[in-house]
């Protein structure tokens, strides 16, 4: 099947659960994508009756990841007397994961969340479009058979799409949210772990340290410090974050290449064994930083240290958040 | 820091500075029975003591880094030995984290350095500092990740 035949059916699925749902009253309100307004973007939408359904929509440019808008505005989607609503969220793979990451850290109540799952078909890696088209100006983008077209004035250009997936995507072994039959509707599946090889991090980790500096280097030196990566996060949820915090000044914010290697590796800290592996924090980034590296990474140390990956089901603890008397400690200084 | 002043530090006899975070209640204690009872070691550490190790939030860590240390670091109780039962049991994953992804971004490992040290260990304490001290000294100064202005 091509990918367009795919998105169709995706989206008839979701609006058919949607609808469902909506009518049998089982939520309130849910959250989804919709058309975006920019070419190559889409955009989040809240919908609360049955004619505005139509309005959800799935391709492969639905890249954030829902579950943001769950944790900060959920005490704010109540009815007129003040009581919780209910809420659906439209559930790709890593959305599933982060609804039950927040579950687990206790951020959100799975009562009153219902997830609409689907087998998601990945994303487009927008960066890597948008580098390549370079300044020309997009104004449509769409996808056909197993193509991705860009068209502008004058000029048209294709994209297989298998090539220009994104690079998590490409990996990606949880692509039906993770959830019981209770709090997921249409697709769902009970995964207990995944086998990862990360063949992809095994690679660089092979290098020198000259040779990861320079290259981690080159990559983040553009960072512009924008939080982009941040405010995408859906696992990024502190009411104030370490950089924002100015009592005392934790955090210098210059663009020199200490202070954003300072944030990405206070960042990653506090994502080790968080990160969803959503992507989106690359996927937004407004230079192009490959993200995913440092998210591939993280994934590696959690899984071979703790054998943890996160977002399976709402119940087990993030190992940052955990500790065993028997932890291993081999990088631990020892006497000869 | 520009150049010549670096340059003339390596020419000079070059000695570390290394930063100790130390728990109060196994490791200070240790650098201290080290100390009372004469037993040599480098004197490039400059201790900082905190209450456990477990209060030590990588962000000292890289902050200390950037700020022109040549070395880290971090002591504590053994485990199972915390006087706040688990702190260092907390740490010791922050930190096994943390050293792998210093590594992974390229920053040479051996610059900071985690070990247990309980109140009754001066001998292990002066030992794992020589140690941590001669490493910090093989990798040379700290230019890499420090903060230019």
């Amino acid at each position: 099947m091509t990918i367009e035949a795919e998105n169709k059916e995706i989206e008839a699925s979701i609006r058919d659960v949607a609808k469902k749902m909506l009518s049998e009253k089982q939520v309130d309100v849910i959250i989804g994508y919709s058309q975006g307004t920019l070419p190559l973007s889409s955009t989040p939408i809240v919908i609360r009756n049955e004619e505005q359904v139509d309005n959800l929509i799935w391709d492969n440019l639905c890249y954030i990841n829902l579950a943001r808008y769950l944790a900060p505005l959920m005490p704010q989607l109540c009815d007129s007397e003040g009581n919780a609503l209910k809420i659906g969220i439209v559930s790709k793979g890593c959305v599933g994961r982060a609804v039950n990451l927040l579950a687990a850290e206790k951020q959100i109540d799975l009562d009153k969340v219902k997830m609409i799952g689907f087998n998601c078909n990945g994303n487009v890696n927008r960066s890597k479009i948008a580098m390549e088209i370079g300044e020309k100006e997009i104004l449509d983008v769409s996808i056909t058979g197993n193509e991705i077209i860009v068209k502008g004035k004058d000029w048209e250009q294709n994209f297989p799409y298998s090539e220009y997936i994104n690079e998590l995507c490409k990996v990606c072994q949880v692509k039906i949210p993770s959830a019981t039959e209770a709090t997921c509707l249409g697709e769902c599946q009970q995964l207990e772990s995944i086998n990862d090889e990360f063949a992809d991090i095994d690679e660089f980790e092979a290098k020198s340290t000259e040779e990861k500096w320079d290259y981690i280097k080159k990559e983040l030196e553009v960072c512009t410090l924008c939080y982009s990566c941040r405010q995408a996060c859906p696992a990024c949820y502190c009411n104030l974050c370490f950089v924002d915090q100015n009592k005392p000044i934790w955090f210098n914010k210059t663009t020199e290449y200490t202070d954003i290697f300072t944030f990405h590796l206070i960042r990653s800290m506090h994502l080790a064994g968080r990160c969803v592996a959503c992507g989106a924090c690359s996927s937004v980034c407004p230079v192009g930083i490959d993200l995913n590296f440092i998210t591939r990474k993280l994934e590696k140390i959690v899984k071979t240290r703790f054998n943890y990956t996160s977002g399976l089901n709402a119940k087990t603890l993030p190992p940052m958040m955990n500790f065993k008397m028997e932890d291993a400690e081999e990088f631990m200084l020892e006497e000869d | 820091m520009t150049e010549t002043v670096l340059e003339k530090k390596v020419e000079e006899k070059w000695e570390p500075k290394i930063i100790a975070f130390l728990c109060n209640w196994c490791s200070y204690a240790g650098a201290d029975l080290a100390g009372v009872s004469r037993i040599q070691y480098p004197p490039n550490i400059r201790i900082v003591r905190v209450p456990c190790s477990g209060r030590v939030n990588p962000y000292f860590i890289i902050k200390s880094l950037t700020d022109g240390w040549d070395g880290v670091v971090v002591s504590g109780c053994h485990p199972g030995d915390c006087h706040y039962i688990s702190g260092n049991l907390v740490a010791r994953r922050r930190f096994a984290i943390l050293k792998e992804l210093l590594e992974f971004f390229g920053i040479e490992p051996g610059r900071v350095n985690f070990m247990w040290a309980s109140a009754a260990e001066g001998e292990r304490f002066a030992v794992l500092i020589r140690k941590a001290t001669k490493m910090v000294k093989e990798l040379g100064p700290n230019t890499k990740f420090q903060k230019e202005w």
